[in-house]
């Protein structure tokens, strides 16, 4: 049995063949009753999660930012997505897939003006802007009557189903995980390991920044459109609290790491419904568990550890998960 | 004879203090240069300003006759400039091919959209980044830690990993700022013959730091001497071994011996 | 006219009486930067507990001490909540932070967020309604000026401050002219400026590193709690959520001062009370919170380490 576990953690069919399980499952509960809407709403958040995970993972973890605007990105998807769906083609649910891209664009876009920003800043001052740029977008929400003003948008369709979500995790983890086993991921990861040093080798800096930043972006503004199907939005719900939940997902479930944000984010939703019958004592036991983890384990779960599922093959070798195959004749 | 990298009358200046002052020194294509000098007499903030991370305050930095000064650091490296640190910059987290692959950023020319999607190019260009760092790894005796992480191995082994990963870039001039710092005499001679082989075998014009006497007047076809970041004396080992000047700013009696 | 600066200059008291709580907080948020480049995320919950401490305190002290005069039973709540944020604050360092000095430091980043969230939820099972301090002094309004209203209709315009703001404002310099001195003319003063300048040779030095630490928490965390008291008698509805965002807008108060800077956070804060009060007289109310970080945002693009701040020497 181990040796068959370990033997599946090499190998490469698992990983498509649970996907291809997961989409079977998803499309056949819209037609079966197999969970109930509870079960179906916790799992739709759980998928949403992970896409704000792995996408903040990206400029916190890989890149080694400290950004706290991730719900600033969320929102804008949120948003956009929104009043394309309620104000400007409402009624065309084939449109959906159209509107989440729409989202993602728009705050991938905003993503870019930060990236500019981090050229000249980074670390904590860097942390700082993007708290900025948070409050700033989350009270211009307030401001405009249009989508709602402080009450928030109404009437928007939940078109957010679990074969949809699923779709999009997918699509985020295969993404971020080519991104990172690129040339620019590495050009990324080397920012994080030393700029400087980086630069010295010929990496274009400033290109793998935007890159990080607008691909965290994209997929923050995705998770956004996603969440805006499910619930009604406020602006309220996207403010600084909201960027902590999903830092304390990242973090738990360790830097640097896709399985480690998929388990973060999986663990964290999970915790967060389970106690829910235990009132406010649901955060106290939530926030020790956080300090518990990080004097033990400070990197999180999978910090800096990936699942060798993720690593494309070529990688496999060239992280020595799989010897060398003694080649050249 | 042409001179593959002129500085000219550079002077960098941080605030008050001035760290070089009208230095010059003109290195020739495919010669060995030595830079030596007293801590503190701005030899590294020299290599910081030929490769662009400090802009000159006045004066002429030329490559190959053009003039690079301004430029970004990732340009400078990849027109041909490559360099080692003082204090070790490896990604010590990566491992060793890895730091090696990190160089070979502007040789691979697919698109983030190529990246994004997987498409065939970028596949080709990442197991040429792969081939070529374990051939260039070889030679320097890391093959078999290819796969450990860099920050995990010996000194020594990171100081040449750090040579291996700055040729990486097929740089035609090489700089190294104290390629020999904490090593004893046998391993300098070791690293002079090991420069040596490097510069015939990359074709590579060396620049280097450095205060073992021994592998500066033994590998060097010539030597530039800064004090108080200004030349004080520039020519073949045996003239500066003589200069009365350098004798008095630098060298003195013991470091003489050493030579 | 007239009636434009009298408001004008109402809105500055009040903004002086929020720039100076801002300040406050910031302090405490730069000191801890200073000597550890940490940003200690728990500091606007412990904000937040100096006003339920007084409250608690103001409760059982003020019915012993009926006879003393009210001003004393305010100096003296204002100790003891200095005290015991301080002490809870360096606690917090010993248990939850030292331990991981030598670990990535944005683990002590996320330590730090979650005993902030500890202490909120703490105080939450305990309080789950907002909670109302009992005004510890007799709060009297002085009328500093009056003009009549030109239309002749209205009732006529005042310029007044409260006895509580001249107090919180006098409470704040106070404490902030002490801590300065602290740390300009004191040994404890010295080795903490060591300790931001070079935190890996002073130890060679025999300065007793962990003792300045815990000893700057406990300043840090103690003029958290004063502002914490002072907003709570000027706010007097205490809600343990309250610590974020006013946790957070000081933090960015330090910042654009220059976090680690001691006189920056200080002026960080009232530009930010400044702002925040003065972006309500010129546009609704509403826009106030876009206004003021738009403001700090474009700041920080233009001096990215502050206004009193220095960019971090690195060496190549």
């Amino acid at each position: 049995m181990k040796a068959f576990l370990a033997s599946a953690a090499r190998a490469r069919w698992p990983l498509p063949a649970l996907i291809a399980l997961g989409f079977a499952i998803a499309i056949l509960s819209q037609y079966q009753p197999i969970f109930s809407g509870y079960a179906q709403i916790v799992l739709i958040t759980i998928g949403i999660n992970i896409i704000l995970c792995a996408s903040l993972n990206l400029v916190n973890g890989y890149m080694g930012e400290f950004s706290v605007g991730h719900a600033g990105f969320m929102s804008l998807g949120a948003y956009t997505s929104a009043v394309f769906t309620t104000k400007w083609l409402p009624d065309l649910p084939a449109l959906f897939p159209v509107a989440v891209v729409f989202g993602g664009a728009i705050a991938a876009l905003i993503g870019f003006l930060l990236a500019l920003l981090s050229f000249k800043t980074r670390g904590d001052y860097l942390a700082i802007i993007t708290l900025a740029f948070l409050m700033i977008v989350k009270s211009t929400w307030e401001n405009i009557p249009y989508v709602g003003g402080p009450a928030g948008l109404l009437g928007v369709d939940k078109m957010t189903t679990l074969p949809w979500t699923l779709f999009w995790v997918v699509i985020t983890i295969l993404v971020i995980r080519n991104l990172i086993y690129s040339k620019f991921g590495r050009a990324i990861i080397a920012i994080r390991e030393d700029e400087i040093a980086a630069n010295a080798m010929g990496v274009r800096v400033r290109e793998a920044k935007i890159l990080a930043f607008v691909v965290s972006s994209f997929f923050g503004g995705v998770a956004g459109a996603l969440y805006a199907h499910l619930n009604f939005i406020n602006p309220k719900y996207f403010d600084i609290v909201k960027s902590t939940e999903i830092l304390v997902m990242v973090y738990l479930g360790g830097i640097s790491s896709l399985g480690g944000s998929i388990l973060g984010a999986i663990i964290f939703t999970f915790l967060l419904n389970a106690l829910e019958p235990l009132g406010y004592w649901r955060m106290v036991i939530l926030s020790a568990l956080l300090i518990a983890l990080m004097l033990f384990r400070p990197r999180g779960i999978m910090g800096l550890r990936e699942l060798p599922w993720f690593l494309p093959r070529r990688e496999l070798f060239a992280k020595g998960v799989v010897p060398l195959a003694p080649k050249k004749t | 004879m042409s001179a593959l990298l002129e500085i000219e009358n550079v002077t960098k200046r941080f605030g008050g203090l001035c760290a070089i002052s009208a230095c010059n020194v003109r290195v020739t294509a495919g010669h060995a240069h030595g830079i030596i000098g007293p801590n503190g007499a701005g030899k590294t903030t020299l290599f910081n300003l030929i490769t662009g991370i400090y802009q000159p305050t006045e004066g002429a930095i030329r490559f190959r006759g053009e003039s690079i000064a301004g430029l970004r650091p990732s340009r400078i490296a990849n027109i041909g400039i490559g360099r080692t640190f003082q204090n070790i910059r490896l990604c010590k987290q990566l491992t060793v091919l890895d730091n090696v692959r990190i160089a070979f950023d502007s040789q691979l020319h697919y698109a983030p959209i190529e990246a994004l999607f997987r498409l065939p190019r970028s596949g080709r260009d990442e197991q040429r980044s792969i081939d070529e760092s374990l051939a260039l790894l070889g030679p320097f005796g890391l093959l078999g830690h290819a796969h450990d992480i860099a920050g995990d191995l010996p000194y020594g082994s990171q100081r040449r990993l750090e040579i291996a990963r700055a040729l990486a870039l097929k740089p035609e001039l090489l700089l190294l700022d104290e390629p020999a710092a904490g090593m004893n005499t046998g391993e300098t001679a070791a690293l002079t013959e090991f420069l040596r082989w490097v510069r015939a075998e990359f074709k590579v014009t060396l620049v280097l730091i450095e205060h073992h006497m021994h592998l500066v007047m033994n590998l060097c076809d010539r030597i530039t001497v800064l004090d108080f970041g200004q030349t004080i004396a520039d020519g073949t080992p045996e003239e500066i071994r003589a200069n009365p000047r350098v004798i008095d700013a630098y060298l003195g009696g013991s470091e003489d011996e050493q030579a | 006219m007239l009636h434009d600066l009298l408001y004008l200059a109402q809105q500055t008291i009040n903004a002086l009486q929020q720039g100076s709580i801002y300040a406050l907080i910031a302090l405490g948020y730069s000191m801890v930067y200073g000597v550890l480049t940490m940003i200690n995320f728990a500091h606007g919950d412990l904000f937040m507990l100096g006003a339920f401490a007084c409250m608690l305190l103001a409760g059982v002290v003020t019915p012993l001490l009926t006879a003393v005069p009210p001003i004393l039973v305010f100096i003296l709540i204002l100790l003891m909540v200095m005290a015991v944020i301080g002490f809870l604050g360096a606690f917090i360092e010993r248990v939850a932070y030292r331990p991981l000095r030598g670990a990535p430091r944005v683990s002590a980043i996320i330590t730090a967020l979650g005993c902030g969230l500890l202490i909120e939820s703490l105080t939450l099972v305990i309080f789950p309604y907002s909670q109302s301090i009992p005004p510890l002094l007799a709060n009297r309004t002085f009328e500093l000026m009056k003009v009549a209203d030109p239309a002749g209709a209205g009732a006529p315009l005042t310029l007044t401050i409260t006895a509580l703001q001249i107090l919180i404002i006098r409470v704040a310099i106070v404490l902030m002219v002490a801590l300065d001195f602290l740390i300009r003319k004191t040994r404890y003063g010295m080795a903490m400026r060591a300790i931001s300048f070079d935190a890996r040779t002073v130890p060679l030095m025999g300065i007793p590193v962990d003792r300045i630490i815990s000893m700057t928490f406990l300043i840090g965390a103690g003029l958290g709690g004063a502002a914490g008291m002072l907003y709570g008698l000027a706010y007097p509805v205490i809600a343990p959520s309250m610590g974020i965002l006013v946790g957070w807008k000081a933090f960015i108060a330090a910042v654009v001062g220059g976090i680690g800077s001691i006189r920056g956070a200080v002026l960080g804060g009232f530009i930010l009370g400044a702002v925040e009060v003065l972006a309500v007289v010129f546009f609704e109310s509403t826009y106030r919170d876009l206004i003021s970080y738009s403001l700090l945002l474009v700041i920080l693009i233009f001096k990215p380490y502050g206004l009193l701040g220095s960019a971090p020497n690195q060496k190549v």
